[in-house]
């Protein structure tokens, strides 16, 4: 479970993020939408125990990541937007080395390994160096290091970019798999990704939280694109930069 | 601890499937191989001449440790104020830039153990290479008469300066997201604490005292003369844990920002 309560990230005087709250329960895909720069890798960030947030609180499994980071960041498994590989290092162990980061223990460390490499696909290159992998590899490597520690919670950061029509199938279909027993936040720019992988929608435009919905809650008849579009156009919402700024100038005043 | 471990183990293994340990390591050695013949030649061209020239007293005074060891233990402690930084430019540096550093930042594990486990990594390195260009204090052993003592405080000298030049390195890679800044950065501070007591001798006596004290090769002198003094140990050790300190700082404090 991912409860992200009031979450606000100010970066100098730049707002990333402002006020954004949802939640994601256990056996749920929560789509994670909004145009490039709205706060989304910010947010998942903060959600991993990379940098704390300003204010406001995220509970995974019910450990606040600020106070009990550690416990918490052993419980997520995350995939950042551009796969954290070692170039020099073998695919094996690279993973191995993930795994024991993560506390797998010694003795489970094989059983792990083979099973995100079979879950992953990863037979054909796991004695290959990382840094020659193809780009659709590399993710699927990316999504093996989340998967190793066996997490109850996983947060990725655009799992599907770069990889072809096939694989994107292939990880949609791994990822529904995994969902049954875990939380996972995806954040994605690929609209019809929601509507079939998805339960709940979220989309965040300018640092704010403008849509929270189960799937089935949305409106019939209109197609999910019409919905983005119209929530990040967002009338009535003021960017929380505008916000942020005007509440500088009244500081100065 | 085992997380430093793992990190310190990943770590060393990253330097021996890249080329640059290697080169590293192949010039450290040539340039000892180096040093060592030609103040062993030096040496024995002085000692051929007081022998031609029957002159007892002056054959007493030549010794192998001030002749040959001090002052290739200096010179390899030059050497390495050049090499260490190309070592542990990459050590923070290169994770920002790949995005690996988000997979640290974000295990479960404590800012403390990456830095700890970079520094165990680069010092095990370091302290390789010169326990390797140790060989030739073997072969002086094999076939000279040094002092074993003193040669043995004057590897330990080199051996904590090696450790304190991989701390200072280690910060300044944690400072930057680019290699040539990290290294430059770590070379210029520590040219800096090489030179450091150089107008020591103009100044007034305060500050002289606290220059000289700054001073690397002030303190690892004295142990390349076979003197092993606390307040020399002092200096080096503290030396490593203010780097390692700042280091651990200025990674966290990059979560901040």
């Amino acid at each position: 479970m991912i409860e992200v309560k009031n979450l606000t990230k100010h970066y100098g005087e730049v707002v990333a993020i402002h006020e954004v709250s949802f939640k994601a329960d256990k056996g749920q895909i929560l789509g994670f939408l909004g145009p490039n720069g709205a706060g989304k890798t910010t947010t998942m960030r903060i959600i991993c125990g990379y940098m704390p947030a300003t204010s406001g609180t995220v509970l995974v499994e019910g450990l606040d990541v600020f106070t009990h980071s550690l416990a918490a960041r052993r419980r997520i498994g995350y995939l950042p937007e551009t796969p954290p590989l070692y170039p020099e290092m073998r695919v094996a162990s690279y993973l191995s080395f993930v795994a024991r980061l993560r506390d797998v223990p010694r003795a489970s460390l094989d059983d792990a390994l083979n099973r995100v490499v079979r879950v992953c696909g990863l037979e054909a290159v796991a004695q290959r160096i990382c840094g020659q992998l193809s780009k659709g590899y590399r993710q699927r490597v990316g999504l093996a290091q989340a998967l190793i520690h066996d997490p109850p919670v996983l947060v990725l950061d655009e799992p599907t970019i770069g990889l072809d029509p096939r694989q994107i199938h292939e990880v949609r279909e791994l990822i529904r798999g995994l969902a049954a027993d875990r939380t996972i936040v995806l954040s994605t720019h690929i609209l019809p990704e929601v509507s079939q992988i998805c339960d709940r929608v979220v989309i965040i435009s300018q640092g704010r939280v403008v849509l929270e919905e189960s799937l089935a809650a949305l409106p019939a008849g209109k197609s999910l694109e019409e919905i983005f579009l119209e929530a990040i156009s967002g009338e009535g919402h003021r960017s929380a930069n505008e916000e942020a700024l005007e509440q500088v100038d009244a500081g100065r005043s | 601890m085992k997380n430093a471990l793992v990190i310190a183990g990943k770590e060393l293994q990253s330097y021996f499937v890249q080329p640059v340990a290697y080169v590293v390591m192949a010039v450290f050695l040539l340039l000892a191989g180096w040093f060592f013949f030609s103040l062993l030649s030096r040496f024995d061209q002085i000692l051929q001449i007081y022998i031609m020239m029957h002159n007892v007293q002056a054959l007493e005074r030549v010794n192998l440790n001030t002749m040959v060891v001090a002052p290739m233990l200096h010179d390899l402690a030059i050497v390495l104020v050049i090499l260490v930084p190309a070592i542990t430019m990459r050590a923070f540096a290169e994770e920002k830039r790949t995005g690996t550093y988000e997979l640290l930042l974000t295990a479960p594990v404590r800012t403390g153990e990456v830095v700890a486990g970079k520094f165990i990594a680069a010092a095990c390195f370091v302290l390789g290479m010169i326990v390797l260009s140790g060989v030739y204090a073997v072969i002086l052993a094999l076939y000279g008469n040094p002092e074993a003592g003193v040669m043995a405080s004057g590897y330990l000298g080199l051996g904590l300066l090696g450790v304190c030049f991989v701390g200072v390195g280690l910060f300044t890679s944690s400072l930057t997201t680019n290699q040539i800044i990290a290294a430059i950065s770590c070379f210029g501070a520590l040219l800096l604490l090489y030179v450091i007591s150089w107008p020591a001798e103009a100044a007034g006596a305060a500050t002289t005292a606290v220059l000289r004290y700054l001073s690397l090769p002030e303190h690892f002198d004295r142990m390349t003369q076979g003197l092993i003094d606390s307040r020399d140990l002092v200096y080096l050790l503290s030396l490593v844990g203010v780097a390692l300190f700042l280091t651990q700082r200025s990674v966290e404090s990059a979560r901040w920002r």
